[in-house]
């Protein structure tokens, strides 16, 4: 049986569908085989981030309502073959997401892949409280900014009261992975630091994404930063991280970008 | 090192950092649990047995702090409330 990941955060635009598509590649690339499933009914971005979105025909709406079977509306990456992706329904309105029928497919999705990654809409509501229902672990995405810490504060509750695992009495993984860090802006007192932040919500680190180009550019062209650019230091990050998930004990770090002499210079000015 | 410190602005992040905590500490005690609301409704019950009271004018507070919690009960009893078992 494979394991279910939530990626959550609460806020939006904190990088929670990046972070699926990364951790989904990364863990690909340990030849495990791993679905990313968008939860985002309405407003879907999981297949454009993944380079899928002209190769959608049916979605987990679809699924759920039995206009189609599961593997039907499974895409198969491009470039892994043992990386898929469910995406949601764009045009489908977010009730269609029933409880009975998301616990089928995360079910039947599990006999299947060893990971099932799913991306929760931004919010608390159904669509985000049925993406965390079935989660073993659950990836807490946050921001080194106070809206986004408070917001977390608030999933965490979430997680330990709303989920099965929490309702059948069992302890919720949780892991905090932090994102679009600035080593510099934190360490001149402007920007929250790691400890702040893991000291706030207290909850174990599996990663600190540094801020980075790089992440922008992978969705510019379609493909999970793990793919796009493995050498960089976002994906180098979030290869730990996936390390850390499938549950090897290796220590945190923060990976910085390669750069010359002169990109040093200019780094620090810009910064 | 200490002469540049005088020309930097102040740093935001402590600040960033003691605001959360407060906020926090607070809005865990309220959503952390339904304690409030149960106890709302049943104090407002038990009151309602005895004096005509509006819903609204009752107000239940939890405010916690590090060692003791307080609880605030606030009830508005209309003047001319009929007292039902006088």
């Amino acid at each position: 049986m494979g394991k279910v990941i939530v990626v959550t955060s609460g806020k939006g635009g904190v990088g929670k569908t990046t972070s699926t598509a990364a951790l989904g590649a990364a863990l690909a690339q340990r030849n495990e085989k791993v679905v990313v499933v968008d939860f985002d009914v309405g407003l879907r971005n999981l297949d454009l981030v993944m380079g899928a979105e002209r190769r959608v025909v049916y979605d987990l709406i679809n699924v759920i309502q039995g206009d189609a079977k599961l593997t039907q509306a499974l895409i198969r990456d491009k470039r892994m073959e043992n990386l898929f992706l469910l995406p949601a329904s764009q045009t489908r309105d977010k009730d269609n997401l029933t409880a009975e029928g998301v616990e089928k497919v995360i079910g039947e999705l599990k006999k299947y892949f060893d990971w099932v990654i799913c991306d929760s809409p931004a919010g608390i509501e159904r669509g985000a409280t049925l993406a965390m229902r079935h989660a073993d672990i659950a990836v807490v995405v946050t921001n080194p900014e106070v809206s986004s810490v408070r917001d977390s504060d608030r999933i965490i509750g979430l997680l330990d009261s709303k989920t099965l695992k929490a309702e059948r009495g069992e302890r919720m993984e949780k892991h905090l992975l932090l994102t679009r860090y600035d080593a510099v802006r934190a360490e001149r007192g402007d920007m929250l630091k790691v400890d702040d932040v893991l000291e706030i919500l207290s909850i174990p680190l599996v990663g600190i994404i540094p801020e980075s180009s790089d992440v922008l550019r992978a969705s510019n062209v379609g493909a999970p930063v793990t793919l796009a650019e493995p050498r960089s230091a976002p994906a180098m990050a979030y290869f730990e991280a996936a390390r850390r998930l499938a549950g090897e004990d290796i220590p945190v770090t923060i990976p910085e970008e390669k750069r010359g002499l002169l990109g040093k210079i200019f780094a620090r000015r810009a910064a | 090192m200490s002469l540049f410190r005088l020309f930097r602005k102040q740093q935001s992040a402590p600040t960033a950092r003691e605001r959360l905590q407060v906020l926090l500490a607070h809005e865990r005690a309220s959503n952390g649990s339904d304690l409030v609301a149960v106890l709302r409704e049943e104090i407002l019950a038990v009151i309602a047995k005895h004096v005509q009271v509006d819903h609204d004018k009752v107000q239940v507070k939890m405010d916690r702090d590090e060692h003791v919690s307080i609880l605030e009960i606030d009830v508005e009893i209309p003047l001319h409330a009929t007292m039902k078992a006088a």
